[in-house]
């Protein structure tokens, strides 16, 4: 078998590889089949209603429409999304997202950083939820190692603790540029601070705001510091009041429902066949949720609801993530009562470098400790998908490993990503006004969309 | 085996505990189709992997192994079951697309032609996603030289 050295690049052989422009053709250069695909028609009626709105759609003339670009240098786009849309005045006909100005190759990355190391790369996917990110990527490793089913007790508490503080970090956020993205200003700064609350705990716990690197394949890097409880306790008592101020801040507010409501509709079988997941599923009234229907860690053993809207629209979104955050902080204080004493790693040598301790004392674990950091530990062969429920939906890590310390192929299926799918359909027929509200509900993460 | 549609092309396997159906390439619209049917109605998932360089992975008996291998996860909202679809394409070949089935695969078909150059037949819109549309190549591939290629940027003088 020839190795990667010693093999011929053949980059330049594919260098014939111009495919066409990625952006939004104009009306005269698309197909009809292609325009009502576009256009949203394969998923909202039969192919006969289609073929008969066919000739309505073929009078507006290229004449009467025209091509707008919104991005990617622009404050609502969360990143650098960028929107084509074509619009007749002032309503949108049709919508392409384009992406990748943040594609930095991450998943070509994962493929050359150990198991240990991969931890650092995939945080930085999703940078507002960066523990959820960690933890799939640890599931899915412990499945392929074989000891998912042994990590200790308190680990799992404490994957679950972080975990839904990150949720309602992240959603703590989502509010803040929702209510910037729609003229709420305030609201901006109100989010922003509680987010640094949370985001203050996360520094105490794992030594950095975000990024962390903190839970790792076998546990976690470290036990939960001395004060942790009260720190939390802290939190769970600011936020209830903080969220009523929203409530009257927003959720109230003739304004930000008139904004809001109906605007970005996407209906129950729109979602599943775009594969739209979290907020965006459970807004269209189906209740859905991995921590519940499909349950990892210790969510089988808490008691907590979920949030479901009715209408699918940018409000029922907004009014989801809020509601979810008081959900979290229920789930925090169960995990309060309930967090078990014990370690916070599994003690497996293959997997868990000796304490700190034991290095100044024996020259074996400071061999076994310079082994495990520098060449890894070896990942049995086999494929593993493991997916979790992350503040934006279905998070999934796909790793293949062909028996080395590094993953043979690593990929993270982003809800970001295809969650992005859903803006031509939520688009069409509304206000050019209304399409920043509409991104906004979607909230995402463009550092996870290109990856 | 939560399911294992009795279909020619189709070995039923699992990997930890995971449902995975082996699908010959022929087979593999029609057998998609009937997961559908039984359930499966989202398709959360579609990457590939390219196998170059490991070619001997283990199979089970009766699937071909080609270099590239197209990983599709299939996921019931009923019944709370996902199922992985793997398909074994040789270099140079295309696969049926999905978009027919399951509109959500037409970013995710997108990025693998990206990364890996696999076509999918019948995609409305095979372009590249992530990369720019000029881009050299495609960067999953284990043969894509990694950090020995000169920067690439649209419109540059080259």
């Amino acid at each position: 078998m020839t190795t990667l050295e010693e093999r011929e690049p053949i980059v330049s052989a594919g260098a014939a590889t111009h495919e066409g422009g990625q952006e939004l053709l104009s009306r005269g250069e698309v197909s009809q089949k292609a325009l009502m695909r576009e256009a949203g028609a394969v998923l909202r009626m039969s192919e006969s209603a289609a073929a008969a709105l066919a000739q309505v759609q073929g009078d507006v003339g290229e004449d009467q429409s025209m091509i707008i670009n919104m991005g990617p240098q622009h404050p609502s786009t969360h990143g650098v999304l960028r929107l084509m849309l074509e619009l007749q005045g002032e309503t949108v006909l049709r919508c392409k997202p384009i992406i990748g100005y943040l594609h930095t190759g991450m998943e070509k990355t994962g493929e050359s950083l150990t198991f240990l190391q991969g931890g650092t790369n995939v945080t930085r996917m999703d940078y507002l939820s960066p523990l959820n990110n960690e933890l799939v990527f640890s599931m899915a490793t412990e499945k392929l190692l074989g000891i998912d089913g042994d990590i200790p007790e308190r680990a799992q508490w404490m994957r679950m603790l972080l975990s839904e503080l990150n949720r309602m970090s992240s959603h703590l956020l989502f509010l803040a540029t929702n209510g910037m993205d729609i003229g709420a200003v305030s609201m901006m700064l109100y989010g922003w601070r509680e987010r640094e609350e949370v985001l203050r705990f996360f520094q105490k716990v794992t030594g950095l705001r975000m990024n962390h690197n903190f839970i790792r394949p076998g546990g976690l890097a470290a036990d939960l510091p001395v004060g942790w409880r009260d720190d939390v306790l802290r939190l769970l008592d600011m936020l209830p009041e903080r969220l009523a101020e929203y409530e009257i801040l927003m959720t109230g507010q003739p304004i930000w429902r008139e904004r809001l409501q109906g605007v970005g509709v996407i209906t129950q079988s729109e979602a599943i066949a775009l594969a739209a997941t979290g907020p965006i599923l459970r807004s269209t009234g189906l209740d859905f949720d991995l921590r519940r229907d499909m349950p990892y860690l210790r969510y089988r053993e808490v008691d907590f609801d979920v949030v479901v809207g009715a209408h699918g629209d940018a409000y029922d979104r907004y009014a989801i993530r809020l509601h979810e955050i008081r959900e979290s902080m229920n789930i925090v204080r169960q995990v309060l009562e309930r967090m078990p004493g014990g370690d916070y790693r599994i003690q497996n040598k293959k997997v868990t470098p000796p304490p700190r301790g034991r290095i100044d004392e024996s020259m074996e674990a400071l061999i076994h400790h310079f082994k495990i950091f520098t060449e890894g530990f070896k990942v049995p062969e086999g494929e593993v998908y493991v997916a979790i429920e992350s503040p934006r939906g279905e998070i999934g890590c796909y790793i293949a490993s062909d028996g080395s310390s590094v993953p043979y192929r690593m990929h993270v299926r982003a809800p970001s990503f295809v969650n992005v799918q859903c803006l031509p359909h939520m688009m069409r027929g509304g206000l050019v006004a209304d399409a920043v509200a509409v991104i906004s509900s979607i909230d995402p993460v463009l550092g996870e969309v290109d990856r | 085996m939560p399911v294992a549609p009795e279909m020619p092309g189709v070995v039923a396997s699992e990997s930890h505990g995971q449902a995975v159906l082996f699908v010959e390439q022929s087979a593999y619209l029609a057998v998609v189709t009937a997961l559908y049917r039984a359930g499966f109605t989202m398709c959360v998932d579609v990457t590939a992997v390219d196998y170059l360089v490991h070619p001997s992975r283990t199979l089970p008996p009766g699937v071909v192994a080609q270099r590239f291998e197209v990983v599709v996860n299939l996921l019931s909202l009923a019944a709370r079951e996902r199922v992985r679809v793997r398909v074994q394409v040789a270099d140079g070949e295309s696969v049926a697309s999905l978009c027919d089935v399951h509109p959500s695969t037409e970013a995710m078909e997108r990025e693998v032609f990206d990364m890996f150059g696999i076509r999918f037949d019948g995609h409305p819109d095979l372009t590249r996603i992530l990369m720019p549309e000029d881009w050299d190549g495609h960067p999953l591939r284990k043969d894509y030289a990694q950090g020995r290629i000169p920067v690439q940027f649209k419109g540059a003088a080259s």
